[in-house]
């Protein structure tokens, strides 16, 4: 046995390490999982259906073409509906009410549950209280039940169900980034602003919602996927889209007497839904992996 | 002078030899530790120094045969009373963790089971080590257990929970336990980092007696060189990885040869203030980034070509005094140590710039603090020195406007302050900045640090707009980092880096007070050590005034001009620093001063027969 210390190897240069952003570490982190990956192709596929679809579509969507329920012709690839309207065209011209109207009630929402959920954690007390109880009445409805409440009342308008699907989110949301931020207001950092006077706003949104991207983007992806659920259902329910307007949502319900002679009315967008819900879960499912670190350690 | 083989002791009971132990990561193989050697010997204590990230802890769990996920042992032996841990299987390892070898973790309030009593803790061990011995056995070796590190052994005391005892009891009971089967080996981790220095004397007083009475070898892991001085028979000096130099006390402490050690003697605060503390450039390398040749190659002031070659052989010089370095023997000494630390002290104009009059606060419904009065004048380092809970901490917020339930006045200047910073006017957040203790925690890690220090310029210095970029370099060049930090985030940098920061954005707005709470605590020495001087230095060139709160005595002897001892939420002294350090007037603080452990007192009374 010898007291040395051992120089057998030779010891590397010690290399600079070579550092990310943040932003750019994680995004490489969730697509490094299949799980994204496949959700992300989807997700693609679906979105170049919706944008780029009505370009291909080989007949108006509201045209009659053939007689109704006819099966696959050369004329209508997936036959007609039971109007005789081309499937295949009122299927590509049906994606963008729902993808539109559902983009649009998650920024509302989110937006909305981002704000309330930052300042009842940040300013606490009174405040915090009032706000929470609010959302925790809100939260007692079931989110179609308040939505069907109100388009029913109000009669179904377009920008009414983007808000009321996203007034819907908002308190489940602002639960999520209340508690990611309440950890956070007791943190020196927070402190040290408000030592040197900064104002609350800024504390809010300066300090605070940097830190609380993560769970932000969790739940826009989260919510996304509700939203299209949702705005497919109320549609189905003949509340939402009225005919004779492409949608997704409205061809199942119009579809589903005719089943079983014409399948195709109602498949083609149950699949559709179905992926475009399933790739916004996939995405999102990964990076909140990745976020809380569940694959890290290999 | 060559390397030779070191003859080991008998394999006798309490007998630690490590021989060339490597550790590396099972991901690439990157070395963590390698070319450790200890001995140690029934009945003698063996101090294990070095910094955060020196593989200390590591070594010191490698005696019970553990090793972190991540890391497995490649090489090397390590004997426990010449058996090979190495080689034991699970069942032998289960009967070597507590009963051959026994743990004292660092932080006691976590390792003790918070839902079992105390009584339940102990005899749990004792039921796993002892086999079958009858209840009213094991019974009377619990009560046993406690006297021995004079906890009261009542009924009362065994059905308590470990939340209901105080920071020190837990870790008298996290002793107890380690020594209740007795051990013929015992691995301490840093078991006074967390304690006050009364409590730290008392433990470790406890700890040197159980290891004399019971021929216990013993492996104490510390940063604390002060500690290790009191405590230890021998010392080996860890740095990235490696054992650099270790020897017995005296020499260790008296001849340092490795300039390691050396500098992080220099580093130590001493509370006689006979000598400066001196911080050191630079940080260790991480493993995987480890140099060629010397690890200390790249921070030392003596190296030669040699140096960036080959890592350095140990090499004996004294009688057990192992040293790795090609210039230990021929090393110029580095500079004259002062005779007074001091230097010219700036002269404090008498003016008062910061003071709080009778100042009482409450949390929640509790007082804590009474009748606080103190004044900290232009260009004046006033410290405050308290143990924990003693207040210090509140009275530094209320001062900063982030404490507002208190009664009494702040005063910046002659302009008495409101409770609340908000409510204050701009001028008073402008002068009065307050750092805080922990720099992983008081920088927003999703700014880079050229916004944080931006966003204070344009608090305070609206004008700046145009050259904004120019002035962040020139906040960072005042604290000695480089241009290039602006675009890191916090966690790009080390604990002293980001306290550099820290200070920067506080200087950035153009203070007259600096409020310091505690910002060296959860630094290195050698780092403290940098940022004090860096202090000194600023307040010489600027005329700043530094309210520095601190529970370390000794620090604060070379850089501040007078101090307050505070406890229980009371100032109980105020003087200049050489007389209340010589001639302490209250109680409290002469028991503080005898309790602070010091290398100098540690060498010239020696406390313990070695």
């Amino acid at each position: 046995m010898s007291a040395t210390t051992a120089t057998a190897e030779p010891f590397a240069p010690a290399p600079e390490p070579v550092r990310r952003g943040r932003a750019a570490t994680l995004a490489r982190a969730t697509l490094g999982q299949s799980r994204a990956k496949v959700g992300l192709v989807i997700f693609v596929l679906i979105l170049v259906i919706v944008i780029f679809g009505p370009l291909f579509a080989p007949h108006s969507p509201t045209e009659f073409v053939a007689a109704p329920n006819s099966g696959s012709s050369s004329h209508a690839l997936f036959g007609a509906d039971s109007l005789g309207r081309d499937v295949w065209s009122r299927f590509l011209y049906g994606g963008r009410s729902i993808l539109g109207l559902a983009l649009a009630a998650t920024i509302i929402g989110v937006g909305l549950g981002l704000v309330i959920g930052l300042s009842a954690a940040y300013l606490g007390g009174l405040v915090d209280e009032v706000l929470m109880r609010i959302a925790d009445v809100f939260m007692a409805f079931p989110q179609i039940v308040l939505a069907l409440l109100l388009v029913s009342a109000f009669g179904p308008k377009l920008w009414l169900i983007v808000l009321t699907v996203g007034i819907s989110h908002a308190p489940r949301v602002a639960r999520v980034i209340r508690g990611a931020a309440q950890q956070l207001v007791e943190r020196d950092f927070v402190k040290a602003a408000e030592a040197v006077g900064e104002p609350r706003r800024r504390v809010i949104f300066g300090e605070l919602l940097p830190n609380v991207t993560s769970p932000l983007m969790v739940e826009t992806g989260l919510r996304l996927t509700y939203s299209i659920g949702l705005i497919a259902a109320i549609s189905f329910l003949g509340l939402g889209i009225q005919p004779p307007h492409a949608d997704w949502g409205l061809m199942i319900n119009e579809n589903r007497l005719s089943l079983i002679v014409q399948p195709w009315g109602v498949m083609l967008p149950v699949i559709a839904i179905a992926l475009l819900t399933i790739s916004t879960g996939l995405m999102t499912d990964s990076y909140a992996r990745v976020v809380i670190g569940i694959d890290r350690g290999e | 002078m060559t390397t030779s083989t070191e003859p080991g002791p008998p394999a006798s009971t309490g007998a630690v030899q490590v021989r060339n132990l490597r550790i590396e990561l099972v991901r690439d193989g990157t070395d963590v530790v390698d070319g450790i050697v200890i001995d140690v010997v029934a009945g003698e204590v063996l101090g294990l120094v070095g910094e955060s990230g020196s593989g200390k802890t590591t070594v010191g769990m490698a005696l019970m045969g553990y090793t972190r996920p991540g890391g497995h042992v490649v090489g090397g032996d390590v004997l426990i009373d010449g058996h090979d841990v190495r080689k034991m299987a699970l069942g032998e390892l289960r009967r070597l963790r507590g009963g051959t070898v026994a743990y004292i973790p660092q932080d006691p309030g976590t390792a003790l089971n918070p839902a079992l009593r105390i009584g339940r803790q102990l005899s749990e061990m004792l039921e796993a080590h002892m086999g079958s011995t009858g209840e009213q056995e094991r019974d009377a070796r619990v009560r046993e257990a406690l006297e021995e590190v004079a906890l009261p052994a009542t009924d009362d005391f065994l059905k308590r929970y470990s939340h209901q005892l105080s920071g020190g009891q837990q870790q008298r009971v996290a002793i107890a336990m380690a020594f209740a089967c007795r051990p013929h080996v015992i691995v301490c981790d840093e078991p006074t980092t967390g304690l006050d220095v009364t409590t730290q004397a008392r433990v470790l007083q406890t700890i040197r007696e159980l290891c004399q009475d019971h021929q216990v070898a013993a492996l104490y892991v510390s940063h604390d060189l002060a500690v290790v001085a009191e405590l230890a028979d021998k010392v080996a000096v860890m740095y990235a990885g490696r054992i650099v130099e270790r020897g017995p006390r005296e020499v260790m402490f008296s001849q340092p040869r490795h300039p390691y050690t050396r500098r992080l003697l220099r580093a130590v605060p001493d509370l006689e203030g006979k000598r400066p503390i001196e911080g050191i450039p630079g940080h260790a390398p991480l493993p995987g980034h480890r140099p060629q040749g010397c690890f200390f190659e790249p921070r030392c002031l003596h190296a030669v070509a040699r140096c960036r070659e080959t890592f350095p052989e140990a090499v004996q010089y004294e009688p057990g005094h192992w040293v790795c370095c090609y210039r230990a023997d021929d090393t110029p000494k580095d500079g004259p140590v002062l005779a007074s630390g001091r230097g010219e002290a700036p002269a404090s104009s008498g003016e008062v710039v910061l003071s709080a009059e009778k100042l009482d606060a409450r949390y929640l419904r509790r007082q804590t603090l009474f009748d606080i009065n103190l004044a900290v004048a232009r260009n004046e380092c006033l410290a405050l020195v308290g143990e924990s809970g003693s207040g210090k901490t509140t009275l530094a917020r209320c001062i900063s406007g982030l404490h507002h339930t208190y009664t009494g006045t702040v005063k910046l200047g002659e302009a008495a302050l409101a409770q609340r910073a908000r409510q204050r006017s701009a001028e008073a957040r402008q002068r009065i900045q307050y750092i805080f203790q922990n720099p992983y925690a008081s920088l927003n890690p999703r700014r880079t640090i050229g916004q944080t220090i931006a966003r204070q310029l344009a608090l305070f210095d609206p004008g700046s707009g145009r050259d904004r970029g120019a002035r962040v370099e020139q906040c960072l060049e005042r604290v000695a980092l480089s241009a290039r930090a602006a675009d890191r985030y916090p966690d790009q940098l080390s604990g002293g880096e980001r306290q550099r920061v820290a200070i920067a954005r506080a200087l950035a707005a153009e203070p007259w007070v600096l409020v310091c709470d505690e910002i060296t605590s959860a630094l290195d020495v050698s780092v403290q050590a940098a940022i004090v001087e860096l202090l000194a230095e600023l307040r010489k060139q600027t005329g700043l005034s530094i309210l520095f709160i601190t529970h370390n005595l000794a620090l604060i002897r070379t850089i501040a001009d007078r101090v307050s001892v505070m406890t229980g939420g009371r100032i109980v002294e105020t003087g200049r620093i050489n007389e209340v350090f010589e001639a302490p007037k209250a109680d409290y603080t002469r028991q503080l001063l005898a309790n602070t452990p010091t290398i100098e007192a540690a060498l010239g009374h020696n406390g313990h027969g070695a």
